[in-house]
């Protein structure tokens, strides 16, 4: 197994320097190319995941070792390797799985954009760094995936860069991220002075000699990064901004596995985070917050994709929340299915745009295609989105037996047997949200009667390269949660999963009562639906006027309306003192840095100026001139009395 | 008898001077071209003296070296002037030739 991991990575780069260097030429066969490639790393994939399986419940990874050397300088050595356990073995399935779906899906989506060869070159780079950072066995390789998955981010964001709102969504995803990445890179740098070594097994073997007030900061340091990169308070606001790429890059890169890069670091150092208490409950705390406050902003929204993003903001607080009440597994086992029920969201809700967009530019009608008010019946012009929209939408709401159901719901019995009361009653009111607007969603989009001209506006469904993947993500959503996850706490997740967090988590493993099990399944249940049912009375049966519930709460509903007005602060506090700043020493560049240069130049112009005044290009004035000098060094050299020597 | 050495200085002055005020004043570029020459004679004139005075042959042989220079000075200055003269279509004006005038 370990003499062809190399492959993983590899095959999506060669895609994407192949589709880079000759892409021009080779048109649409760089979708082929990058298929291919993805698909090969797939294999190679389940073929980790069998290795892993066969190998049972082995300790430590698996397979740690070095296929590059990479950085030698003294004491500092850094290779190329990768860390093969359950964990990693999950991730690669989950990256290159929704990475090959998404492949696919884009042929059909991005079939008419000029741009074609140009994003199936960063769509295998991403796959490449996030691979990379998937299978790193020490920090400054997981550091070089975690930058390469934020470039592609940022070229991707900015794909359609001649429209402004797409290339300053992208900065704003790039600077936000150098925020996370500084306190990062600070951690690394402290891992290295104190552990010598950036190796993972290394640090892990020397994580209890370390000092527990020197451990808070460094892991509250790797923690800033995972806030950053995944979307978390007070570093979120890119995020939703970021839909102004293309779909699928919404779907692969900012729902399914790029912003879940900030958990699987965390899981990842867990054996240093369980040393941590105060940093645990920080991440518990934040992620709860960011939970609901993202959910809180998604009921208000009408934007098809940035509903999908809040909602996603509030999933990964979700995994936040689980890995700070010390239920690791249970956040991975959420980052599990929650990649493929919010991908298929996401494809949903492109194949959506795809179809509405080009029903309004036939029509010739210029309303907003990603607008939810627009829209509306749409299941009778597209049957398969809306069929698997609604499946991915009752596995995030959590209902029963759809995957959000059971990653959900262990999330949340973690945080109450761990005694976790508030951060539970947070966890259930954000599940009410989330049903809520998952629905509103759903019933806006697809059910009641078109709000737009029917009979000029003729939708149809997507093309099979884009409803294929859907129907896969779908039976995924389907199955990926009781497959693996039932019964709860024994299901096949947990087991595979327990060799690397179970050494690491030790005795603290409370077991719960089956009556207590079945209490709590029941209560989340419970709130989910009753979300469904707030959204069905809303928008489906129009019982309850959404206008008169928003005139009721004026102030609470304008405050979700503009998202807390969190961007509009971030603009005050941050962005405008610092262009002021960058103003100020831009004056005081021209003014007196390039004041000084240019002024030696207009004083040597001015001297010019004056003393050409001297050439006056008669041959009689220079006879002068030389004759006078002549008589003054003569007359001043005899009268010296240089000549009586 | 002989000449003073003062009497042949003096004369050598008026001439360089009368060349200097020549080369100075006039503008027809011939005249300033003699001038110059007149110039070159009045140092000979002094090196031939002082090569008297002193009873030293060497200032005399000198004198031969710029006359030859001088003559050759002259063919290439002439010729520099029959080219001015066709490129400013006639003219022996000094004053016309202002390329360098800054």
């Amino acid at each position: 197994m370990q003499s062809l991991i190399w492959i993983i990575p590899v095959a999506p780069m060669a895609a994407a320097i192949i589709n880079g260097v000759l892409g021009k030429k080779l048109g649409k066969a760089t979708g082929a190319v990058g298929i291919l490639a993805v698909a090969i790393s797939f294999v190679m994939a389940l073929y980790v995941l069998a290795g892993v399986m066969a190998a049972g419940n082995h300790e430590g990874p698996l397979a740690d070792g070095p296929f590059y050397q990479w950085i030698v300088s003294g004491a500092f050595n850094v290779q190329l390797g990768y860390y093969i356990d359950p964990l990693a073995a999950v991730m690669l399935i989950v990256v290159t799985s929704v990475s090959l779906l998404v492949h696919i899906y884009s042929v059909g989506y991005m079939a008419n954009d000029g741009s074609f060869w140009r994003f199936f070159c960063y769509l295998p780079l991403f796959t490449f760094a996030m691979l990379m950072l998937v299978l790193a066995n020490n920090f400054l390789q997981l550091f070089l995936g975690w930058e390469g998955v934020g470039l592609c981010s940022y070229l991707l964001i900015g794909f359609w860069y001649n429209r402004k709102s797409a290339s300053d969504a992208a900065m704003k995803a790039f600077i936000v991220n150098r925020v996370g990445d500084f306190g990062f890179t600070i951690g690394i740098i402290l891992i290295w002075l104190t552990f010598g070594s950036l190796s993972f097994t290394t640090v892990f073997d020397k994580a209890s000699t370390v000092e527990v007030g020197f451990l808070t900061m460094i892991t509250l340091l790797l923690f800033v990064g995972a806030c950053g990169k995944s979307a978390q308070i007070p570093l979120y606001t890119w995020l939703p901004d970021a839909m102004e790429g293309p779909t699928p890059v919404s779907a692969l890169i900012h729902a399914a596995t790029m912003v879940t890069a900030g958990v699987y670091m965390v899981a990842r150092m867990y054996p240093l985070f369980i040393h941590t208490p105060v940093t645990l409950s920080v991440v518990a705390w934040v992620g709860g917050i960011t939970a609901i406050f993202a959910a809180s902003i998604g009921l208000v929204q009408n934007d098809i994709k940035r509903i999908l993003a809040y909602s996603t903001v509030s999933q990964l607080g979700y995994m936040f929340l689980a890995l700070g009440v010390v239920v690791p597994v249970s956040g991975i086992f959420h980052l599990f299915t929650h990649a493929f029920f919010k991908g298929l969201l996401f494809l949903g809700a492109g194949s959506v745009i795809h179809s509405v967009e080009h029903a309004f530019e036939h029509a010739g009608v210029h309303d907003d295609p990603q607008n939810i008010q627009n829209m509306g019946g749409l299941r009778r012009y597209m049957p398969w989105t809306a069929g698997t929209f609604l499946i991915a939408c009752l596995a995030i709401s959590g209902i029963f037996p759809f995957a959000g159901f059971w990653s959900k719901d262990e999330i949340l019995t973690g945080a109450f047997v761990n005694g976790q009361y508030a951060l539970y009653a947070i966890g259930l009111v954000t599940a009410m949200m989330t049903a809520f607007y998952m629905f509103r969603e759903y019933f806006l989009v697809f059910e009641g009667t078109p709000r737009f001209d029917t009979h000029h506006v003729h939708p149809h469904e997507s093309p099979w390269w884009m409803v294929g993947p859907l129907a896969v993500l779908a039976l995924l959503s389907l199955v990926a949660g009781f497959a693996v996850g039932a019964p709860p706490e024994h299901g096949l997740f947990r087991n595979f999963l327990d060799p690397v967090f179970a050494p690491v988590l030790g005795a603290e493993h409370p077991e719960t009562a089956f009556v207590e099990t079945l209490i709590l399944i029941g209560a989340s249940l419970l709130i989910a639906v009753i979300g469904i049912y707030i959204a069905m009375m809303m928008y489906l049966r129009r019982a309850w006027s959404p206008q008169a519930v928003s005139a009721r709460f004026p102030r609470l509903y304008d405050l979700l309306y503009h998202k807390w007005y969190l961007d509009e602060i971030y603009d005050a506090a941050i962005v405008q003192p610092t262009l002021a700043f960058a103003r100020f020493l831009w004056g005081f560049d021209s003014g007196v840095i390039d004041g000084m240069v240019n002024g030696v130049g207009a004083l040597i112009r001015w001297l010019g100026q004056g003393l050409r005044r001297l050439q006056t290009g008669s041959v009689g004035n220079y006879a002068l001139g030389m004759s006078l000098g002549l008589l003054v060094i003569l007359g001043s050299l005899l009268l010296s009395g240089t000549f009586h020597g | 008898m002989s000449v003073p050495l003062n009497y042949a200085l003096a004369l050598a002055a008026v001439l360089f001077v009368t060349g200097l005020a020549g080369v100075i004043l006039r503008r027809n570029i011939l005249i300033i071209f003699m001038s110059i020459e007149l110039m070159l004679n009045a140092t000979n004139l002094n090196l031939v003296a002082f090569s008297r005075y002193f009873g030293n042959v060497n200032g005399q042989i000198f004198v031969f070296f710029v006359l030859v220079v001088a003559a050759a000075e002259a063919a290439v200055g002439l010729a520099i002037i029959v080219s001015l003269v066709r490129h400013y279509k006639d003219s022996l004006n000094g004053d016309e030739f202002n390329l360098l005038k800054g």
